[in-house]
């Protein structure tokens, strides 16, 4: 599919189908795999790739469209909102869902706040050199 | 918006000889939806598609297709694929075509080239060269070309190379007109048709073990319809 935009879905999750193809262009946006003002597969192309039902297709872009995420220009397509906000406020909602799971997984192994900000702060420079490491031996 | 039924059955029951394929089943369709009808081998998924076909009649109870009972009248808005292989060996894949469109009232052309050139048919090879899965991929043309209300198509993806099913789903999604074909689908391979189902029916023994909404089943079970398969038939 275009834009090296994929939907996964997930049939042993609780999260409703459409709900998981929305998650899905939410991430490709973020990720800048669809572009603000970019157009999405139709929603028989995304069907097909994601074999699922047409309808579930259809409600998904229905809520996006609802929800400001997209718009469908009759006769065109749909296309994502071109909205500066937008792309912040996605990685916002994507960053903080994405510390709130570390923080349940971190408590629930028993560490103290304390420890979770000392912890992130030496993984974080440790990871960091890493990567610089990568880029030395590249060179 | 009221639902229209499509499909109505009351206590059917179909015996071969002391056998008891359908044990009372009753459960009504609407009209417009993908429902997956899902079981063992034996379970009575077959008996219950041609009896919805009126290739089989009922021992007891009835069945009826937009308040009508399965009859003539039915049968000419039902496009029924059955199991067994039923195309003549000696025929071409465009032999098939032309045959079958002189059988049927609501033949559409256009939907049955579009589908030949996805499936990569050649029209020219005898029915008797093609490989199982290029025999399957015409089944489902001629099937799918018609303009019916209703399709019965069983077990379409059994014993069939992986490169045929996935064609054969994009196919079926490809055409599926939501809201006016309703589509039943028989297949103990739920994994990989489990997306395109809207509704669940678990037979077992001739009976429905579990008719559900295809997501609440999901959200409820925290699982895949192929998991929950597994786990009901284990």
């Amino acid at each position: 599919m275009r834009d090296g935009f994929q939907v996964k879905l997930d049939f042993d999750s609780t999260r409703p189908i459409y709900m998981q193809i929305i998650d899905e262009v939410k991430r490709a946006v973020a990720r800048n795999l669809l572009m603000p003002g970019g157009k999405l597969p139709s929603q028989r192309e995304l069907a097909e790739a994601a074999r699922v039902n047409p309808n579930t297709v259809q409600r998904a872009y229905r809520e996006m469209e609802a929800m400001g995420l997209v718009e469908t220009k009759r006769g065109e397509g749909t296309y994502i909102r071109e909205d500066d906000g937008l792309l912040a406020s996605l990685r916002g909602e994507m960053a903080q869902t994405a510390v709130d799971n570390f923080i349940r997984q971190v408590l629930a192994l028993g560490l103290k706040e304390a420890e979770i900000v000392k912890l992130v702060t030496s993984r974080y420079k440790e990871l960091q050199n890493g990567k610089r490491g990568e880029q030395d031996d590249a060179h | 918006m009221p639902t229209e039924i499509l499909v109505r059955t009351q206590g059917i029951v179909k015996r071969y000889g002391r056998t008891q394929a359908i044990n009372g089943i009753e459960v009504e369709i609407p009209k417009g939806i993908v429902v997956g009808l899902v079981g063992p081998n034996g379970s009575g998924k077959s008996t219950f598609l041609k009896l919805l076909a009126g290739v089989l009649r009922p021992d007891a109870g009835t069945v009826t297709i937009n308040g009508l009972p399965v009859g003539i009248k039915t049968k000419a808005r039902v496009s029924y694929q059955p199991e067994i292989d039923c195309l003549y060996d000696w025929m071409t894949v465009q032999q098939v075509l032309d045959f079958t469109a002189t059988l049927v009232p609501d033949w559409r052309p256009k939907r049955a080239d579009e589908m030949i050139a996805f499936l990569n048919l050649d029209r020219g090879v005898k029915v008797r060269h093609l490989s199982k899965g290029m025999r399957a991929r015409l089944k489902l043309v001629v099937t799918l070309s018609r303009d019916a209300d209703l399709f019965l198509l069983d077990e379409p993806l059994s014993g069939i190379d992986p490169p045929s099913r996935l064609r054969i789903i994009k196919t079926l999604i490809s055409g599926y007109e939501a809201g006016r074909h309703t589509i039943i689908l028989s297949t103990h391979e739920v994994a990989e048709t489990e997306g395109i189902f809207e509704r669940i029916i678990f037979l077992d023994k001739g009976q429905i073990k579990v008719d559900a909404d295809a997501q609440e089943l999901r959200s409820q079970h925290g699982r895949s319809i192929q998991g929950l398969f597994e786990e009901v038939y284990q």
